[in-house]
């Protein structure tokens, strides 16, 4: 009778246990240098973590890195608290990831904007060429002058995937477009400069441009007040960012990491989380351009149906958009 | 440095221990109290702190990493502020040092660890020293103020070295502006692993071999300092530069010399990050160390003891800070830099708050003890 009382005992323990393990599930995001408050890559993380977080109600942890060391240490950290799956955001967190993810082979990570071929790790990288050329139309449609504008935050190859991108587009409209580039700065301050956006954009728009596209993280905030100051048009990336001054912003270049963020989270908790690489361009709506009701009057109709043609033609195979990194 | 708050007669124990321990835990009861008006327990705010930075082998090994870095930016702040030059350069000369640690490990990687590992360590000390050169000789011969030459120098290391990696070092076919990992003769062992060797299982972190080299500088520092020729004409020309000259020194050369020195000590954070951590060239790994230098240099009162002991106390708020981070959601990463920040006001700008009346205190209970 002891004996069974013990047992029954047991395998109430083991059922409970079980239970626990299920309700236990830690999702966990590691933002980068940026911050998870950048108006931009990080905060489209956070945004997706958060939709996580209110749709099922279930809490993530998060941690922001504020050196490269750290990326590694906050990874492990993480990994040995019990979270399931780690995003690990940025693709500067690849090396960490790598190390990381073996010795966790338990734990899934995955990493944003850069690829790891490891089982454990899912890799998810965004054809952000394919986005901005669609952006790099729209800018040189809605230019008088024949001038447009880019600014970057460091120059860097991805951000240079963005520009060759822009400047494809815009050539696609009008050959003999003039593109004036510029990059914020050498440091990571270059990501959160609005003064210095606001400069270059300023500098640009004397020269000519009346279009300005962005890829500066929150150095774009600046770029966006000088365009609305000088009666110009602005373009902004990652989030849709029509809102912030409806009337002077074009578009946005929206990339959706803030759904790649919450797919990984409901993956994982529905079992259905697989490792491999995820490439996510127009024909996965990973890319895009935005229209939504504060930017619809300065896209006209024939903008319009040429940018949706380009973006049919570009998923087709029809028009080829070079990636930088490929190159 | 000496009898910075004027004579007193307060017993040693008192100016050097009481006084910064009693400015510490005011910045504690003022972080405290902001912890708590944001929602959290300070006590178990503290506790996490603690634990975080020394509850744990591997907690431990993160928090003298850290350390490290800041003994060699204390170090090279310190030899500045000696010849009474204010090296804000130390982030580029890091920079700098990193990328001479960094060439070494590309090229000479192959070459056994014991020829590679010395080399790469002198040739950060000298990129870091030439970094720092620049604006000393600028300064000595032009008169160019050095705080405008080193901060501006900053930025030249950033751009040059964003330069190099994306366009040079980087390794083909992928994002981020890194180089290739070094092959393994241009690491410097990992302490864990050393331990290993031995038998003994520590937790892994980030700390290796480059420990060893600040506890060299430290001593050499302190000999160079107070027991050699340069050493004194260094200080000459800090305390009165006038004087310096009337007493036969050229403080053109004091000056060059004392900035060479303080970008190699500098120079050896890259030996720390490049050869020691990361095993590649990457952007950014100076993360504001050359910074939180000055601050560890002004409580260490530029002595290698007091350098040590602000080094750990940085130490330990970096790493247990963002250990408080990592357990309590509301306290973000913002809010450890705030937690810095009140260490180094109390202790760096607002010391002498308490020092006069404490030391006052103790001298006349010494008067009356003697009496």
């Amino acid at each position: 009778m002891k004996r069974l009382i013990v047992a029954a005992l047991a395998a109430i323990g083991i059922a409970a246990g079980g239970m626990a393990q299920a309700e236990d599930f830690t999702p966990a995001v590691v933002f980068d240098m940026g911050g998870k408050f950048d108006k931009s890559f990080n905060e489209a993380a956070f945004n997706g973590a958060e939709k996580f977080a209110a749709d099922t109600g279930i809490q993530y942890r998060d941690f922001e890195v504020t050196n490269p060391s750290m990326r590694e240490q906050a990874l492990r950290n993480m990994a040995r608290r019990g979270a399931q799956v780690v995003v690990a955001m940025g693709f500067a967190q690849a090396a960490a990831v790598e190390t990381v993810a073996q010795e966790f082979p338990e734990t899934k990570f995955t990493l944003i904007d850069m690829v790891v071929d490891l089982p454990n790790v899912q890799s998810v990288i965004f054809k952000e060429h394919e986005g901005s050329f669609l952006v790099g139309m729209a800018a040189a449609m809605a230019s008088q002058t024949g001038k447009v504008g880019f600014v970057g935050g460091m120059d860097i190859p991805l951000i240079r995937k963005f520009a060759l991108g822009y400047v494809e587009g815009a050539q696609h409209v009008n050959p003999d477009i003039e593109i004036f580039q510029n990059m914020t700065g050498t440091t990571p301050s270059a990501w959160n400069d609005p003064t210095k956006g606001g400069e270059l954009a300023r500098s640009q728009f004397d020269r000519g441009a009346d279009v300005v596209y962005a890829a500066a993280g929150g150095t774009g905030i600046g770029v966006y007040q000088a365009a609305k100051d000088a009666g110009k048009l602005a373009i902004g990336v990652d989030s849709n960012q029509n809102y912030i001054h409806p009337g002077t912003m074009l578009t946005s270049m929206v990339k959706r990491v803030d759904v790649a963020v919450y797919e990984s989270f409901r993956a994982a908790k529905d079992g259905t989380w697989q490792g491999g690489i995820q490439i996510l361009g127009l024909a996965e709506d990973g890319v895009g351009w935005a229209l939504d009701e504060h930017n619809r009057s300065l896209v006209s109709a024939e903008m319009e149906a040429a940018i949706e043609q380009a973006r049919t033609d570009i998923i087709a195979g029809n028009i080829a958009v070079t990636d930088y990194m490929a190159q | 440095m000496k009898g910075f708050g004027g004579p007193t007669q307060a017993p040693t124990w008192v100016t050097h221990g009481l006084v910064p321990l009693i400015n510490l835990g005011l910045a504690l009861v003022i972080a405290g109290i902001i912890i708590a008006l944001i929602g959290e327990n300070p006590f178990e705010a503290l506790r996490l702190l603690v634990l975080g930075a020394v509850g744990y082998p591997e907690a431990i090994g993160y928090t003298l990493y850290y350390t490290t870095n800041f003994v060699f930016t204390g170090l090279a702040v310190a030899i500045a502020f000696h010849c009474g030059l204010f090296n804000i350069g130390g982030e580029g000369q890091a920079y700098l040092g990193g990328l001479g640690a960094g060439l070494i490990g590309l090229y000479l990687g192959h070459w056994p660890a014991p020829v590679v590992i010395p080399l790469a360590i002198a040739c950060a000390m000298a990129f870091g020293a030439f970094w720092a050169f620049i604006p000393g000789w600028l300064q000595a011969k032009r008169g160019s103020h050095i705080v405008i030459t080193t901060i501006m120098f900053n930025f030249l290391a950033a751009a040059l070295m964003t330069y190099l990696l994306v366009e040079i070092f980087i390794k083909p076919g992928q994002q981020a502006a890194e180089s290739r990992t070094f092959e393994a003769g241009a690491w410097l062992p990992f302490v864990h692993d050393v331990f290993a060797a031995f038998g003994a299982n520590i937790g892994r972190s980030s700390l290796n071999l480059s420990i060893v080299v600040a506890a060299v500088c430290l001593v050499l520092f302190w000999f160079f300092v107070w027991r050699t020729r340069w050493g004194y004409e260094i200080r000459a020309v800090g305390h009165n530069e006038s004087a310096a000259v009337y007493g036969g020194i050229a403080p053109d050369r004091a000056i060059m010399l004392a900035m060479a020195i303080s970008g190699g000590l500098a120079g050896l954070v890259g030996v720390n990050e490049i050869i020691g951590v990361h095993h590649r060239l990457l952007l950014e790994f100076t993360a504001g160390y050359g910074f939180v230098g000055i601050a560890v240099a002004l409580m260490g009162r530029n002595h290698p003891a007091g350098i040590l002991l602000a080094a750990l106390l940085f130490g330990i708020l970096y790493q247990g800070g963002s250990e408080l981070a990592f357990d309590m959601p509301n306290v973000t990463r913002d809010m450890v830099v705030v937690l810095q920040g009140l260490v180094i006001l109390f202790s760096g700008a607002l010391e002498h708050m308490f020092r006069g009346r404490i030391e006052r205190l103790f001298a006349r209970r010494a008067r009356a003890v003697a009496a």
